[in-house]
């Protein structure tokens, strides 16, 4: 054993950039508030983001209300029915789960990940972080204008989404909705520019591309497709905003509105649905993917043992990442499409369920005959293994294009998004919060009020999707506030019933989980620097919550990848990516 | 995880060329692109972004070009001025895109004066180029007032389409908004230039990092990212 490359830094090659040096403030204000620190960054946007969270989880709250007891509560008028569902919609894709995963997660996890001392251009990233508000901010302002928000349901069709018809269509609700994805769209380029350059570009020693954790790599896929694929929602929304204010027709088509015809004429709504899509669909991958790499994460610290086929879970990430750009029209088979291109993007879609399924066969086999510790995050993980199965299988009815046609707008459909990119993401995001919260606070979030928070969030988020399911196969349209007294609603009335008061009780759950964050903070077990004893930078850090740039002195140097667990003859069951030694003989990834 | 070494020169210690030396790259710590800095990477992937805007604006206004019942304004008359008594076709747009195709000389110019440290030049050649910039946004708002006083508007125009007037008013106001912000950080970075920041290596007041000579490519990059998508926009509204 006594050749040369066992010397500690044998292999790595010098530092090919010189230490960043960060001006460290001295002000309050511009530590806490205008920090320039992706950790306090990362908080901000998941504060803001839970916070606008919060707001969607009533709006669920208000329509299963209706949907559950209609004709009970007055208020809920159907325009104020169709602005729930929209800005519910609107809320929980892209300024809680986005807005989380990668301005949250993202922020805080690259730089500790990748051993750098923060993200490449941290005054660029901190101003990603206030335009995010001020987007939010403006979506917010929607709900207290002449009219309210606008209710033209999530993906903001056109025509009606400006037509009078449409509640905020005519008013202030679609303007302030345009003019907020714009602004979201520009906060995100600056600091989505941020995590490409620094997992590209800001490595530490040692740390490849191939030892990055998934978790990494997730986020970075999904910031390249965010890149790309928000593009075309600006494009649609700049389109629409002047459709709306200056009377162009880039999507109007010549229309009689009460007896009047509009001055619209010769646009097409399916350009809208194109450009709306390209985004829409990456949009489902931005959201998941981050997700993919959190949960490989999690099960391998907590099953005690490395991921199996790091690399193919690498490649599957990359191949849905590409893929996912050329299936979009798969949400539009009932446009009137031609059915070639239908057979197109139904193949497409299908194909995307092999790298998908092999993430799954991986996780799985990742559990096979391993030290599997029940932990919350362990939890959170197998649960949603289970509902990212369940919902991707209810995605193989949707895909193809002779199923999808009946089950089209149908409860159906509502069931199968929310079981695939709502629930099993956000499964992951708790999952996520109990895992990495002792490292941002230093203390342990409380277990009892944990084991109470997943359970009802699990076996309630099946309560409400799984009987919403077959709500659809008998033929209830979604977006609708009732339905008059027909041959469905009689079987169905008590299932709606039972479905809200399931809805109710799970986000009174958040609530608790909610509790649980601010009393552990003051009040949780200290948690050491390291209490899950994982391998990945993050929990290497001199000191616990990370100061300001991260490592002290002296910047990690990498010599493993992230998932040596359990490995026969090492001391401890764990061995660091920044240890050195010993030495390890076996096949894999460097 | 078995093998600690990160391996990415050969056996002679050199970095090898081609296919390999690209795997090499990516296979290595650190960096993926060797030899960029931070910045440069950032503006490169910032414009890979902002061509899919464009691209996305250009495919939408071909389909909607493709798709109207009406007739399409011809471009040969649209765009043509009355001088000297005849109408010659495109005469205005020619000088725009000869003037801002000459500000990408200009700014090359720029660039290189920039790498052999010549402070004094760099400057001027930047503020050149924001001036052929400044003069290419002028011609653009002279064009818009003639076609606005020919009674084009975003919701219609005398000679056919309204989507003409909708897609030519999004598409170059979009592009004549980058080059507005474009002819403005010139003349910051150009200042900088002038003050000699990049030769003390002083911080910025706003966001205390430090510049270097490398901002006036970065910058580059942007300028003929600009004049780039400008040949595109020429090439589908006026020669189509």
């Amino acid at each position: 054993m006594a050749n040369a490359s066992d010397r500690p830094d044998a292999g790595i090659p010098p530092a090919e950039v010189p230490d960043l040096a960060l001006p460290h403030p001295h002000s309050w204000w511009a530590k806490y508030v205008f920090s320039q620190d992706a950790k306090y960054i990362a908080i901000q946007y998941a504060c803001t983001a839970t916070a606008i969270g919060l707001v969607a989880l009533v709006l669920s709250w208000l329509m299963r209300l209706q949907l559950g007891f209609p004709g009970i509560f007055d208020f809920i008028t159907p325009e104020a029915y169709y602005q729930y569902i929209t800005m519910h919609g609107m809320i929980m894709v892209i300024y809680l789960l986005t807005a989380l995963f990668l301005g949250g997660f993202g922020n805080y996890l690259i730089p500790l990940m990748v051993g750098a001392r923060d993200m490449v251009f941290p005054f660029v990233n901190m101003l990603s972080y206030w335009v995010y508000l001020l987007a939010v901010l403006v979506l917010v302002a929607s709900f207290f204008a002449p009219g309210g928000p606008t209710g033209a349901g999530w993906t903001l069709y056109p025509p009606q989404a400006i037509l009078s018809g449409t509640p905020g269509g005519q008013g202030a609700g679609i303007i302030l909705m345009l003019v907020s994805l714009i602004l979201f769209i520009i906060g995100f380029t600056m600091g989505g520019l941020n995590y490409v350059v620094t997992v590209l570009q800001a490595r530490t020693r040692g740390m490849t591309l191939m030892r990055m954790p998934l978790t990494v790599w997730g986020i970075f896929i999904a910031t390249v497709m965010a890149l790309l694929a928000f593009p075309a929602l600006f494009v649609a929304c700049v389109m629409m905003l002047f459709d709306r204010l200056l009377g162009t027709s880039f999507f109007m088509p010549a229309l009689v509105e009460m007896g009047q015809q509009l001055s619209y004429g010769g646009g097409s709504p399916i350009v809208f649905q194109h450009l709306f899509w390209f985004f829409g669909h990456p949009e489902v991958y931005i959201v998941a993917l981050p997700a993919f790499g959190i949960v490989s994460d999690l099960i391998s610290v907590h099953a005690r043992k490395n991921i199996f086929g790091y690399r193919m879970m690498v490649w599957a990430l990359v191949i849905i990442g590409a893929l996912s750009f050329i299936v979009w029209a798969h949400h539009m088979y009932v446009s009137g499409m031609h059915p070639y291109f239908g057979f197109f993007f139904a193949t497409t879609t299908l194909i995307i369920a092999v790298p998908t399924a092999i993430k799954v066969y991986n996780w799985v086999l990742t559990l096979w005959r391993a030290d599997i510790h029940l932990t919350l995050p362990m939890l959170f993980a197998l649960a949603f293994i289970v509902t990212f199965v369940n919902g991707g299988l209810t995605g193989l009815f949707l895909g193809n294009v002779v199923v999808d046609v009946p089950l089209s707008d149908t409860m159906f459909v509502v069931a199968h998004f929310h079981m695939v990119m709502g629930v099993a993401p956000i499964l992951v995001i708790f999952g996520a919060i109990y895992h990495w919260y002792p490292k941002v606070t230093g203390r342990m979030l409380n277990v009892g009020l944990g084991h109470i928070h997943f359970w009802v969030t699990f076996v309630g988020a099946y309560a409400i999707f799984f009987p919403m399911h077959y709500v659809g196969l008998v033929g209830v349209p979604r977006r609708y506030p009732e339905i008059e007294a027909t041959f469905i609603t009689t079987p169905i009335a008590g299932l709606n019933a039972f479905i809200s008061v399931a809805a109710l009780t799970v986000g009174a759950a958040q609530i608790l989980f909610l509790f649980n964050l601010f009393w552990s903070l003051r009040n949780g077990r200290e948690a050491g620097p390291n209490p899950w004893r994982a391998c990945s930078l993050e929990w290497q850090t001199p000191e616990t919550p990370p100061k300001h740039g991260n490592w002290g002195k002296e910047l990690p140097v990498v010599y493993r990848w992230a998932y040596d667990y359990s490995v026969p003859g090492a001391p401890e069951d764990f061995i660091a990516q920044n240890d050195p030694g010993p030495r390890v003989e076996r096949d894999g990834p460097p | 995880m078995a093998d600690a070494t990160v391996k990415r020169l050969d056996a002679s210690g050199q970095r090898p060329d081609g296919l390999e030396g690209f795997v090499a790259d990516w296979s290595s710590d650190q960096r993926a692109f060797k030899k960029v800095s931070w910045g440069k990477a950032m503006m490169w992937i910032f414009l890979l972004s902002d061509t899919f805007i464009f691209s996305i604006f250009l495919v939408s206004y071909m389909s909607a070009r493709s798709s109207t019942t009406e007739a399409w304004p011809s471009a040969s008359e649209v765009f043509a001025l009355h001088i000297g008594g005849a109408d010659i076709p495109l005469i205005l747009i020619a000088i725009m895109t000869f003037v801002l195709i000459s500000s990408s000389g200009t700014m090359a110019m720029a660039v290189n004066c920039a790498y052999r440290k010549q402070r004094r030049n760099t400057a001027l050649l930047m503020i050149a180029t924001a001036a052929l910039g400044a003069a290419f946004v002028g011609m653009q708002a002279f064009e818009w007032s003639k076609l606005i006083a020919e009674g084009v508007r975003p919701w219609g125009n005398p000679w056919g389409a309204p989507q003409f007037g909708a897609s030519f008013f999004m598409i170059t106001g979009f592009h004549g908004t980058h080059v507005s912000f474009g002819v403005i950080f010139l003349l910051i970075v150009a200042s900088k230039v002038w003050k000699g920041e990049f030769d003390s290596g002083r911080r910025s007041w706003l966001c205390r990092e430090k510049g270097d000579y490398e901002a006036v490519e970065i910058m580059g990059l942007y300028w003929h990212f600009v004049d780039l998508v400008w040949v595109f926009i020429f090439a589908f509204f006026y020669l189509w």
